[in-house]
């Protein structure tokens, strides 16, 4: 079995695609238009090879001077210099002599002899043939064009060298299409305008032996050179599920979600144009950098010193925050091209600020850019790499007022990818505009399923219960009406209560006092009763002592009735 | 006068087909149209490919012209001559002038009239 192993190219998202990099040994061939990044790739390749594989490599140049690929590779700051000091890196410069001058035919022996050595001399182990159709178009046939290619290829077997083959592919025929049926491994570079939008996109076209993400996916030349957008793919760790919550920034909204977002959550907001989307995202801005965790907020409509200004007004303050370094605020209005570069920026820039907790205010600009297709790709990607990443993520999504007033999703779909959808809307009603919050969906909390009022002042944003009278809600001025209507039935019914209360104590008084009489009365029944008894016993024994006495006086002889003896 | 005499560099690749054609052709010509004015060095890039590196040749075979001034390079087979000679300044207008020159010189009479 062969055993394929993998030269990493160190470019973000390529070795995700690739399964680990380049076929190591082997050959892969890099087609591309005019300015589709060819030359970047390539040299990135090497670049990464020599800085962090410690594997020397040799660029051939057949199109540019070394010097002027050197410099237009300064600005991703790759120390060309210094690699090329320390060889690292060579450039061969293998351009035809524009007053070359041919009779018959030729071949690449020269070169690659003297390839040989150099690449003996520094142990490189990766090569790249940059633009090797200029030299194979000085060959008189196809013929001629082939033997070399497998002139190449077989020594690139030879010396066991990774080796990258750059080809311009102009229009739509692939000029040299046998090298790649030849070559292990092909990748081809695509740069089209649609709708006047610049997308690149980059595909594996082959991959002798190995598995590989075989869809386009878009690229981007950034600012540290090429940056491969990956879409899920399988078999990718994803960060572990927590359940730890964090604020929302309004006390009462965390409430209603049963402790706040999830820590790895995506949330949506979305509203009309001045529903307070943005400082519903600006008050989970202030609440995470208050818990010091570095955030990030990119703002899409506004610069960043207007962001500030208008939260201030409702008593978020962020800029302290952009004081301290926790926060940082970007305004997307300075980067300009794709939806994708729009993502690659914005994690660039979460990478570079170590951020937990970013803002996309709002995402739905990203449909804007003309190809919506992709915007809702990269709107997916966003939730996808927050979630990898375990940053939460807020993002706000304009409804258009006429398409979709039934609250009927938003442009980019990502209502369905999110974890939270907190809706904010306007309720006209006798002759005002106020503001309403209702959580559509939120997933794994037990949400309040009501609309609330959304008000905010300048000391915040607060969140009050809707009236709901005859079925309908009632907010601003008539919730207020019906508050204090109802704050004025409390009083009155405390009051009636509180006079029924004095009463029965009156009345309880009034029979407790009923009942001491009663029982004095009682008593001095009771007493006047034991008088009595006492009287008539007095009387009786005054009666016998009167008898005894009598008889006693008449003299009677008869002896007294012994007591107790029966006649 | 004397003339210039043509010092040739060929730079071969070992005994490939290519490298020894260019390296019959170039003693073809010389003979032909610089006889006694001309030297040849044959460096072969399979032994020496530092040279090559340093000399930067890169296509074989390559023939270099360092004199007289200013020097040219020649890719390929060497095959079709008349562009080779054009660039040596032996062209076919200075051979003819050449030529004529000779013939002059033998047969002073070179238009008749008549």
């Amino acid at each position: 079995m062969l055993n394929i192993t993998k030269a990493p190219t160190g470019i973000a998202g390529l070795d995700e695609i690739t399964g680990g990099g380049l076929p190591r040994g082997r050959t892969t061939l890099l087609v591309g238009g005019s300015g589709s990044g060819k030359t970047i790739l390539a040299l990135q390749f090497l670049v990464n090879g020599a800085q962090e594989h410690g594997e020397p490599g040799i660029f051939v140049a057949f199109e540019e001077t070394p010097a002027r690929i050197v410099g237009n590779a300064d600005t991703f700051g790759w120390n060309l210099d210094q690699l090329q000091q320390g060889k690292q890196l060579y450039f061969m410069d293998a351009q035809p002599a524009p007053d070359l001058v041919q009779s018959g035919t030729f071949d690449l022996s020269g070169m690659l002899a003297a390839l040989g050595a150099k690449a003996e001399e520094m142990g490189a182990k990766r090569i790249v043939f940059d633009a090797l159709d200029i030299v194979l178009a000085l060959l008189s046939d196809p013929a001629a064009q082939r033997r070399e290619i497998y002139r190449l290829h077989a020594w690139l077997l030879a010396h066991e060298m990774t080796g990258v083959v750059t080809l311009k592919a102009d229009g739509n025929g692939q000029p040299f299409g046998f090298m790649q049926f030849m070559v292990d491994c092909a990748v081809i570079l695509n740069h089209t305008v649609v709708l006047g939008v610049s997308q690149r996109n980059l595909r594996v076209q082959k991959y002798r032996g190995s598995s590989f993400d075989e869809n386009e996916s878009p690229f981007l030349i950034g600012r540290s050179g090429f940056e491969v957008a990956v879409t899920r793919t399988l078999g990718r760790g994803r960060a572990e599920v927590t359940n730890e919550r964090v604020s929302s920034g309004v006390a009462r909204l965390d409430t209603m979600l049963g402790g706040g977002y999830y820590r790895d959550a995506s949330v949506l907001i979305t509203g009309f144009p001045g529903t307070a989307k943005t400082t519903l995202s600006g008050a989970f801005a202030e609440a995470a950098c208050a818990r010091g965790e570095r955030t990030m907020f990119v703002s899409f409509d506004s610069d960043s010193n207007e962001v500030i200004r208008n939260l201030g007004s409702v008593g978020i303050q962020l800029d302290r925050f952009v004081d301290n370094g926790t926060l940082h605020m970007v305004s997307a209005r300075t980067i300009t091209g794709s939806a994708e570069t729009y993502l690659v920026r914005i994690k660039t820039l979460a990478k570079e600020h170590r951020a937990r907790c970013v803002v996309v205010d709002p995402v739905s600009t990203l449909s804007k850019t003309g190809n919506e297709l992709t915007a809702h790709s990269v709107a997916e990607r966003l939730i996808d790499w927050s979630k990898a990443e375990g940053i939460t993520l807020v993002c706000t999504s304009l409804l258009d007022e006429m398409s979709s007033q039934s609250e009927a999703g938003s442009p980019l779909q990502i209502s369905t990818l999110a974890d939270t959808w907190i809706h904010l809307n306007y309720l006209v009603q006798a002759g005002e505009r106020n503001r309403g919050m209702s959580i559509i969906k939120s997933r794994g909390t037990a949400h309040s399923n009501q609309v609330r009022e959304l008000i905010l002042s300048d000391s915040g944003i607060t969140v009050t219960d809707a009236y709901t009278a005859g079925g309908e809600v009632l907010m601003g001025t008539m919730r207020w009406e019906k508050e204090s209507a109802e704050r004025h039935a409390a009083e009155m019914a405390a009051v009636t209560a509180r006079l029924r209360n004095v009463k029965l104590e009156a009345e309880q008084a009034e029979l407790e006092a009923r009942v001491k009489l009663l029982q004095v009365e009682l008593a001095a029944k009771v007493t006047e009763q034991a008088v009595l008894a006492r009287s008539a016993e007095a009387h009786e024994r005054e009666l016998a002592l009167g008898r005894d006495r009598m008889r006693e006086l008449r003299g009677s002889d008869a002896a007294p009735e012994p007591a107790g003896v029966t006649r | 006068m004397k003339p210039d005499v043509f010092s040739f560099r060929l730079y071969i690749a070992g005994d490939a087909p290519n490298s020894l054609q260019a390296i019959a052709n170039l003693a073809q010509l010389c003979e032909t149209h610089l006889p006694d004015r001309h030297e040849i060095e044959i460096v072969d890039v399979l032994l020496e490919p530092k040279r090559a590196l340093t000399e930067s040749i890169f296509l074989t075979p390559t023939l270099v012209t360092d004199s007289p001034y200013p020097g040219h390079r020649i890719v390929g087979t060497l095959s079709h001559t008349e562009p080779i000679l054009q660039i040596l300044g032996l062209g076919v207008a200075q051979r003819r002038a050449f030529a004529g020159l000779k013939e002059r010189d033998s047969a002073p009479q070179l238009r008749r009239p008549d």
